[in-house]
Order: structure tokens, then C-alpha cells, then sequence
């Protein structure tokens, strides 16, 4: 058995589990990545989707200048393909972790580039939260705050872990192209381990490696949405 | 007069859409005392709920003056640029005071029963054992206290609509904004609804604005009624004075669904007696109110005119604790006293409508 394995996957094993280029450093560094970009472009997507939703002009306190600015800085920065960005904002990066390489760098760009498409997810998500209960809120004198979190984000919850969902799966495949940028995790072990040194056993197992991760965070996913929802 | 409690003065509500104005409401005052319960019926589209729903500012009006319980909530003549509103932290306040209640509920889906009557609650100084109380309470008054911990989805039309009547009344309004609250029911449940209105109004003193197409809902709990078309009050009064005497096409298209009295008359039309009406007939309508039901009206006419009443169909509502009778009758009688007797019978307060025969008079 274990001279099968080592005859079919001579590679995988060369990597080793742990140091610079070990598997289990590549998995961590994917988490890590995928973990804090999550945390910081979803709590900007957030922002950015709540704040569309809320000054658009059937919001509840429309604006149509702050939705317009909104709109466009969602707009470009999704327009912008990620591993430009990720060249492009260096200097940015630069200022705010201290250098432009490593998995702590590749924070920057990733955070960037999930929360325009995360953004445009909740927006549609709260936009699904029907109207009427809305005005029902206003009717017997919510605040902004409560109509927020206790109608918006409360309503739609079942809705916001849906695209969640969606935005964390194309988050993990951001952070393949990290790899770029020297922040390694496991798109990088496939394409500079794997792929370039024509080391097909290491690209499979990796992109094996990717897959369950990815189907993790749907089965979670479905099994939340569906648990919260009580329509 | 005693002094109103909702006070609307020249409301207009206008859209604009891309190169086009909608104005959906057009000059509209109304004054609503406490402990009335107010009909607004009208078609949709006619800009009914547009209008209540200006009491509470949901919809702010182009310009007019909107004064709820004695305090201003909008102010704006209309070649006025400036507009005088209530400040939002005073209009919140103002709205816990004026229940509304939706045609398609509105209650959050998320939420138990109790969560949505106590959603209410969020800002009411009181401790946290009180607003359970005070939830116990809301939910047993609409009859619902074994259905706290379910959820909206889990009950059926008529108890969701309980539920929102008791979120409604959870800051102890003194005002109700029934927007088609019940046109999403069917009719045992729209009357078990109705009903419960009726309870409120009476054991509580809720004044009522009742906003719905449906004249039966009207006719079943509203002392007073105004008809929309097009943005505007076509007719108002009391809902004995409508009933009885409804003066414009409209109106009487209303109450006609409400009372059958449409299909009597299509049915009784295609009689042989209706169909060939004789020189000497007239096939008309009377309507007459609790007043005048006490004189023997058709053995009057006999007696004084020689007028003979052929009766095809009758039927009297009660209305407000007053009787409305409708009756299809053909008179029979020289010309001249035909229209004698049917001047008395004015006099006396029926109206009568000549459905056909105008030819005898």
C-alpha cells in the first residue's frame, strides 16, 4: 500500500506536510486567506449592499448622491479582473500591511476584490425582502438601526447566508491566484508545485484539496440557509 | 363639531414618472372624529390608500396639511416651496400611536408571533417581564395565545391579519389604518375581522380609517363613508345617508354590490309584468330609511291616489341598528296621480328611481 502511494503520488510526498512548501503550510495559508479576506470584504460588502439598498430611491432613506458614489466604486473595482488589482493596488498594500508579498499581503487584494461581487450579492439578497414589511416597520415607528438589523438583515438572513455562500466559494477562488503575489496556499501549490514542474499527482491533489473545501462551505451553507428560513 | 382626531386639508399626491405627472390624489380634505369608524371605498387605483397612507406620512403629500391628534405633521400650501414636517424622531413617536394594518399582512417572516407583536415593543419604556405581559395580553385579545411561538408561515390568512392587528395596537393607539385589510380574505374570515374592528372601536374608542373596495365591509362597520375616483372624494356622509341616498353613479354601483340589489333587478326586469309594461304602469325602485318604515307607504298610495303597488321583490339591511328597505314594485294608476303619489312618496322621504315606464308620468 504505502509503496502504491509512493510510486503514484512521488510528488505529494516530496512536498512534505509541514515547512515552507509542506502541504499542511498550503492548506493553513488557504484558510488564513480565504478566513480574514471573508471577514474584512464581507464587512465592506455588507456596508456597500445595506448602504445601496437603503439610499436607493424606494429606500429607506433615499440619497441620490451616496448612491451613485455607492454604485460606481462597486462597479469599478468590479470591473477591474483580480490579478490586475492585484499588481495594481501593490502600493496600497504597501501602506497597510508593510509589505507587497506573503499571504498577509494578499489580504489586501482579496478583501478588495470579493466585497464589490459580495456587495452586489447582499444587494439583491435585501432587495428580495418584501416591501410592506418594510413599511409595516415604519408604520409603527422603527428606527433606521431597527429597520436595519431587525427587519433588512433579520428577514433576509436566510437569503444573505445563501449568497455567502457563493461569494466564499469565488473567494477560495481568488485565492488561487494569490499564488501570484507569493502568498502561497494551495492554487499555489498546484500551479508552481504542480503544474510547472509537470508534477500532475501534486495539481491533482490540490485541486482535490480545493474541491472539499469548496463543497464544505456549500453543504454548511444550504444546511444554514435552510435552517433559518421560516417563510 | 366635535374636534377631529385625523384632520386632512387639500391634499395632492403627485408622481412623476419620465415625462409624465400622476396625480393621484387631487385636493382631498378629510375629517375624521374620534371613535369613527371611516370608509374610504373607492376602485383601486382610485387613490384611497395613497391618501391614508399620508396620515402617517408614509406617503408624503405634494402639498396640503396633514394634522393628527392636534399636532402637524405636514404643512405646505401649494405655491409653496417650503413644506413644514414633523421632525423623525417626533414622527416615530407620533406612529406608535397609529396602527396600520396591510392587506398582505406585512409581518416579519423571521419572527414568532410573539416576536412580532414584541418588535412593536422595541421602544416602549418598559421592562422586559411587561412587554411579555403586554404581548400576552395583545395576543389574547385578537385569540391567538396558543399560537405565540409559531411562525407567520404556519398560520392561515385570518390569524396572520390578528397577529398584525396586534403588533397595531401594541403602543395603545388611539387610531387604526385598515389599508384592504381584509381583501385578501374570504368572507367568513373578512367578518370574523370585521368584527373584531367593530370590538375595538367599541370597547376601546379606536378611531378607524377603514380604506377597502369591498362596500360589504363598509356597510357591515362604518358609521361613515367617502367615495373615491380619480384622486378625488366624489361623495361623503354618513353610511345611512349613502346607502339610502347615494347620489352619484359610482355610489350606487357600490352599494349595489353590497345589497344584491343589481341582480334582483336584472332578474325581476326579464318578468313578463316588467317586460310588457302597460300604458298606465311604472316599474320603479323605492328606498326608503328606518324613518318612514313605520307608515304603511303602499296602503297609503291606494287609499289617497287609487295607485296599486304590484310588489316584485323586497328587502331591507340593517344599517347602523336602522333599517334600509329596498322594494321593486310596479305601480298602477292614472297619470295624474301617479305623479302625485309619487311626489308624496318623496315627501315622505323614499326615493324613488324609475327603472322604466317614464312614459305613464
Amino acid at each position: 500500500m504505502s509503496n502504491w502511494i509512493s510510486q503514484t503520488f512521488p510528488n505529494v510526498i516530496y512536498q512534505g506536510w509541514t515547512g515552507d512548501t509542506g502541504w499542511w503550510t498550503a492548506i493553513v495559508q488557504t484558510i488564513y486567506m480565504t478566513f480574514w479576506s471573508a471577514i474584512f470584504g464581507g464587512i465592506l460588502g455588507l456596508i456597500f449592499g445595506i448602504g445601496l439598498i437603503v439610499t436607493a430611491s424606494d429606500g429607506i432613506t433615499p440619497n441620490r448622491t451616496l448612491y451613485w458614489i455607492l454604485d460606481k466604486v462597486v462597479s469599478i473595482f468590479r470591473a477591474v479582473p483580480f490579478i490586475i488589482l492585484l499588481a495594481f493596488i501593490a502600493p496600497v498594500t504597501k501602506a497597510i500591511v508593510g509589505t507587497q508579498i506573503g499571504t498577509a499581503a494578499a489580504l489586501v487584494p482579496l478583501s478588495l476584490g470579493v466585497f464589490p461581487f459580495y456587495a452586489r450579492q447582499i444587494q439583491v439578497a435585501l432587495s428580495e425582502v418584501d416591501h410592506g414589511i418594510v413599511e409595516a416597520a415604519q408604520s409603527i415607528g422603527a428606527t433606521f438601526t431597527d429597520i436595519v438589523f431587525g427587519v433588512y438583515f433579520r428577514e433576509g438572513r436566510s437569503e444573505i447566508i445563501r449568497v455567502s455562500t457563493v461569494t466564499l466559494i469565488s473567494l477560495i477562488g481568488l485565492t488561487a491566484m494569490a499564488g501570484a503575489i507569493g502568498a502561497g496556499g494551495l492554487g499555489n501549490m498546484a500551479i508552481s508545485y504542480g503544474y510547472n514542474r509537470f508534477a500532475t499527482d501534486t495539481t491533482v491533489v490540490a485541486t482535490l484539496l480545493v474541491l472539499i473545501f469548496v463543497l464544505i462551505v456549500q453543504l454548511v451553507g444550504d444546511w444554514l440557509a435552510k435552517r433559518l428560513n421560516h417563510k | 363639531m366635535t374636534e377631529s382626531i385625523i384632520s386632512l386639508k387639500n391634499i395632492n399626491v403627485t408622481f412623476r414618472q419620465k415625462n409624465k405627472t400622476i396625480n393621484a390624489v387631487q385636493n382631498v380634505s378629510l375629517e375624521v372624529q374620534s371613535g369613527d369608524i371611516y370608509g374610504v371605498v373607492g376602485y383601486s387605483g382610485a387613490g384611497k390608500s395613497t391618501l391614508v397612507r399620508t396620515v402617517n406620512l408614509l406617503q408624503v403629500p405634494t402639498s396640503g396639511q396633514v394634522i393628527v391628534q392636534d399636532s402637524t405633521f405636514f404643512d405646505r400650501q401649494t405655491n409653496q416651496s417650503h413644506a413644514k414636517i414633523i421632525n423623525s424622531n417626533q414622527l416615530r413617536q407620533k406612529r406608535r400611536k397609529i396602527g396600520m394594518i396591510f392587506q398582505h399582512f406585512n409581518l416579519l417572516n423571521e419572527r414568532t408571533v410573539a416576536e412580532n407583536v414584541a418588535f412593536a415593543l422595541e421602544h416602549a419604556k418598559l421592562s422586559d417581564t411587561q412587554k411579555a405581559d403586554k404581548v400576552g395580553e395583545l395576543l389574547k385579545l385578537v385569540e391567538l395565545s396558543d399560537r405565540s411561538q409559531q411562525y407567520p408561515s404556519q398560520l392561515s390568512g385570518g390569524q396572520k391579519q390578528r397577529v398584525a392587528i396586534a403588533r397595531a395596537l401594541a403602543n395603545d393607539p388611539e387610531i387604526l389604518i385598515s389599508d384592504e385589510a381584509t381583501s385578501a380574505l374570504d368572507p367568513k374570515t373578512t367578518n370574523q375581522i370585521l368584527g373584531l374592528l367593530k370590538k375595538l372601536n367599541q370597547e376601546y374608542g379606536l378611531t378607524i380609517l377603514l380604506i377597502t373596495h369591498e362596500m360589504q365591509a363598509v356597510k357591515e362597520i362604518a358609521n361613515k363613508v367617502a367615495v373615491m375616483q380619480n384622486g378625488q372624494i366624489i361623495e361623503r356622509g354618513s353610511l345611512l345617508n349613502i346607502f339610502a341616498n347615494p347620489k352619484e353613479q359610482l355610489t350606487k354601483e357600490f352599494i349595489e354590490t353590497a345589497t344584491n340589489l343589481d341582480q334582483a333587478i336584472a332578474t325581476v326586469s326579464q318578468q313578463a309584468l316588467v317586460q310588457n309594461l302597460q300604458e298606465n304602469q311604472i316599474f320603479a325602485r323605492l328606498t326608503y330609511t328606518g324613518n318612514n318604515t313605520n307608515e304603511p307607504l303602499i296602503a297609503g298610495l291606494y287609499r289617497q291616489y287609487q295607485i296599486v303597488a304590484n310588489i316584485l321583490y323586497g328587502d331591507i339591511e340593517i344599517l347602523q341598528g336602522t333599517e334600509v328597505g329596498s322594494l321593486l314594485v310596479i305601480l298602477t294608476g292614472e297619470q295624474d296621480k301617479l305623479t302625485a303619489g309619487i311626489a308624496q312618496l318623496a315627501q315622505a322621504g323614499v326615493n324613488v328611481e324609475i327603472l322604466k315606464g317614464s312614459h305613464a308620468l
